[in-house]
């Protein structure tokens, strides 16, 4: 093995760090800590119907999730650097509505839509809304130091509003090819929407454990003086991640309407308290500076499991919200006492 | 002075505003290689202000800054700064959720092919790096679970390892016991040798005399006084911070109120944490419990006012038994407690003084069942004349105030309800001596009209005003020294060393 030090000396003996203690490891644990739970989960699936671990049944819940793990993987970012973002059920909403509402022709869909753009420009519209909304979040929040909480609140009231008034409360119907064909085609048998959110979660895997941005989130969630003093740029990075999460949000509402092929004006609406939940689940603390994208993926994963078991098992869907919910608060009574601590 | 190197840094006729309040006016230091040089001054004297322009993070308005002889960097040029000096903060600016590895190497993490960080050599950067300054950290555990000494030395070895041997050490001791603070001086002593320059901010004078070599006195902004430490008597120092000549209080040898009935019976309580005490204190008497950080001095206290449950044991104020682990039932008894960390225990700092002073005391300002602002404001007007607490209207937060300040709204929050049993603990902790002698005045006070004191401490000047200090060392209650003793002898027994029996 090679040494990859300049400094050309052996090492030394290092009296000090002799002993290794045993920290580190347990703190590696908790990100796997929902893994037993996955697993009993798909013990209980299988039992209530071994439909449950076919791999179409898996890859329909690899599907199911897809768009949303991708707005937990947005919001995990935004959370690890102490902040939130609410909106991002609505950018999920308005990005692709407003490319929809600039594409579609009125004349085929009774008078919705503008019909002035080609749909070449659907994908870089639907991105450009996200990032917009990114960028303006910053500007609030970033810049003139506005609460996260309630400015991203407010945005995501307006945003809300905006996408039902440009589509008159109804549902943009005949989407161009070019916005349905990332949430419908698929990909070596498997759907793109569960490649692409794969990726990006690998991706974000390697970019918050293994780059200096990535783990500058980190400095800053946890002490945003600290990482100033270390010369991390705290406002450029802030903003950038609020760009980057609602881009993402964007991108995870393209590919919904693209398998719906419809946007409605309520997409994406209420889908934040999932997403939070997901992530909380997932061991990411809403005072920042702590979690994984691994912990969030596993949180996300472990919420459509139990739907689907309870969809597997029968159970009327008058009863998912309330079963949802409850899954939400046992999941994280189940965290307390497996991870040990509180979370927060 | 001759010196054929030039001075480490120079700062020369620095002024800074911060709106209409002037935070340096005309001020200046020069620190030579080598020396450790204590920087001294009343809360508010400047020192947090000059060091933030030493350290680069704000630009004075007038006056120029140099190192070794040189202009300072650009502001922006944040690692030229690093490189020239560092400044351990009395807050932390360790990152508790990442490695002390990590936080060693924050954003100049050790990276390989594709920009991407190798761990494991960062992890063995850290080691090397703790081994060379013997900094007997694992670098691959959390920065949470360091303790604050811990912590001061990873900072310190952080600091060092930009190149920079010039170190700001601002109250390194303000959280230490005594045991810490000795390590801590032996590490600097050693830093110096290897030709490290420290700057040394601190409110204890004795360590000042312990540690430093030269001293720079600011007061009211200004640069009053700057010399060798061996040259300036203790007395000359704090005139010189002051203005004005400084007595602390000290209790009189051998008063103990001879008749006066017991008000506190402390009977074999025993913490969760293992220790014990037992103890009667008289009306009118102040007692002491002294002892290092793990001497269990404050989990007694604590477990007296009712802020821990106790294991077993009773506590009995003037003829009433406490229930345990209960602070209403204590305050209702006639309890007044000043905790030992303000800013976690001590007040609320988005509200106002009023609202602090008289948040125990809710019957005190109450009028046909609401509370009246009136009152509230008159009561607390009363503790800031009493307490000289520097605010103009008792409508201020408290988190405008000084740390002194701060300390005596709890001060006099603990006193709104005329408490037969003041418990006091660490009182002084970073506080500047004018407001320490404020506090401890209060005590004498407190003590005059009847009322019993108890001041758990290691800060000799708190001691000093006691009748008798009972010392605990692990736990126990080891000696019971009456006023009087020599401080030599009381740290002895605090340490576990009985100079008698040596």
């Amino acid at each position: 093995m090679s040494d990859p030090l300049s400094t050309g000396t052996i090492d030394p003996p290092a009296p000090a760090a002799a002993t290794p203690r045993r920290a580190p490891a347990v703190a590696r644990l908790r990100n796997l800590a929902l893994v037993p739970a996955i697993i009993v989960v798909a013990v209980v699936g299988f039992v209530v119907n071994p439909v449950f671990l076919s791999s179409d049944n898996v890859i329909n819940v690899l599907q199911s999730m897809s768009e949303i793990s991708i707005v937990v993987l947005a919001e995990t970012i935004v959370l690890v650097t102490g902040k939130m973002d609410l909106s991002l059920e609505s950018t999920f909403g308005l990005a692709p509505g407003i490319a929809a509402w600039l594409i579609v022709d009125p004349a085929v869909t009774h008078g919705l839509g503008l019909h002035v753009l080609p749909p070449v420009f659907a994908v870089p519209v639907v991105l450009a809304v996200g990032a917009l909304v990114g960028a303006f979040n910053g500007l609030l929040v970033v810049r003139f130091g506005l609460n996260g909480f309630i400015v991203t609140l407010g945005m995501l009231i307006v945003l809300r509003g905006l996408l039902t008034g440009i589509s008159g409360g109804k549902t943009f119907f005949a989407l161009p090819e070019s916005m349905t064909y990332l949430g419908s085609a698929e990909w070596f048998g498997v759907p793109a929407s569960v490649w692409l959110s794969l990726l990006l979660f690998a991706a974000g895997i390697v970019v918050l454990g293994y780059t200096r941005p990535g783990r500058a989130l980190y400095a800053i969630g946890g002490n945003v003086d600290a990482a100033r003093a270390a010369g991390i740029r705290t406002d450029r990075i802030l903003w950038l991640t609020l760009v980057i999460a609602g881009t993402l949000a964007a991108l995870a509402g393209l590919l919904i309407s693209g398998r719906l092929a419809a946007v409605p004006a309520a997409q994406g609406n209420g889908a934040i308290f999932q997403v939070f939940a997901a992530a909380v689940i997932g061991g990411v603390s809403l005072n920042g500076g702590k979690g994984t994208l691994f912990g969030a993926f596993t949180g996300v994963l472990l919420l459509f499991m139990i739907i689907n078991v309870l969809t597997l098992g029968g159970v009327p869907a008058q009863w998912t919200n309330f079963l949802n919910g409850a899954v939400i608060l046992v999941a994280l009574v189940v965290s307390r006492v497996t991870g040990g601590k509180a979370q927060t | 002075m001759s010196s054929e190197q030039p001075p480490v840094v120079t700062a020369t006729h620095i002024t800074k505003r911060f709106g209409s309040t002037v935070a340096l006016a005309d001020s200046g230091i020069v620190v030579r290689p080598g020396e450790t040089h204590a920087l001294v001054g009343r809360n508010g004297a400047g020192k947090s202000t000059l060091v933030g322009i030493l350290t680069g993070l704000q630009a004075p308005d007038e006056g120029t800054v140099a190192f070794h002889g040189r202009p300072s960097p650009p502001l922006s040029d944040r690692d030229a700064w690093r490189s020239l000096v560092a400044c351990v903060y009395q807050k932390s600016t360790i990152i508790p959720e990442l490695t002390v590895a990590e936080n060693l190497f924050l954003n100049r993490h050790t990276r390989g092919p594709g920009r991407l960080i190798q761990w494991g050599a960062l992890r063995r950067d850290a080691e090397r790096l703790l081994a060379e300054w013997s900094v007997d950290v694992d670098p691959r555990q959390p920065a949470s679970t360091l303790s604050v000494e811990q912590r001061q030395f990873v900072e310190i070895a952080r600091a060092l390892s930009f190149g920079a041997r010039f170190i700001i050490l601002d109250e390194p001791t303000a959280q230490l016991d005594a045991a810490g603070i000795d390590r801590l001086f032996a590490r600097l002593r050693n830093l110096r040798e290897q030709g490290v320059t420290l700057l040394f901010i601190s409110h204890h004078l004795q360590e000042i005399y312990q540690i430093c070599d030269q001293v720079t006195v600011l007061r009211d902004a200004r640069h009053i006084v700057t010399t060798a430490v061996a040259a300036l008597g203790r007395q000359a120092l704090v005139s010189a911070m002051t203005g004005e000549d400084v007595h602390l209080p000290t209790a009189p040898r051998g008063r103990r109120p001879a008749d006066a009935p017991v008000l506190l019976s402390v009977q074999g309580l025993v913490t969760r944490s293992g220790a014990e005490i037992s103890l009667e204190a008289l009306a009118g008497e102040v007692v002491g419990i002294a002892g290092g950080g793990s001497s269990g001095k404050v989990e007694v206290a604590e477990a007296i006012v009712g802020l821990a449950r106790p294991a077993a044991g009773t506590v009995t104020v003037d003829g009433r038994r406490l229930r345990p682990g209960d602070v209403p039932d204590a305050l209702d008894a006639g309890v007044g407690l000043v905790p030992r960390d303000r800013h976690r225990e001590g007040f609320v700092p988005m509200l106002t003084i009023a609202e602090n002073v008289t948040m125990t005391v809710p019957g005190r300002i109450r009028r046909r069942g609401l509370l009246s602002p009136a009152r509230r404001d008159a009561l607390a007007r009363q503790a800031i004349a009493d307490l000289a607490i520097k605010s103009d209207s008792p409508q201020v937060p408290v988190a405008e105030l000084s740390g002194g300040n701060q300390q005596k709204v709890v001060m006099g929050r603990a006193l709104a309800g005329d408490p037969k049993l003041l418990v006091l603990i660490t009182p002084t902790a970073g506080v500047d001596v004018r407001s320490k002698q404020t506090l401890l005045g209060v005590v004498e006070q407190v003590r005059q009209r009847g009322s019993t004191v108890l001041i758990v401490s290691d800060e000799l000047d708190d001691l000093r005003i006691c009748d008798r200090v009972l010392v605990m060392v692990q736990g126990r209650v080891v000696a019971e020294k009456v006023s009087g003793w020599s401080d030599n002898e009381l740290v002895a027994t605090m340490e576990g060393v009985d100079l008698d029996h040596v």
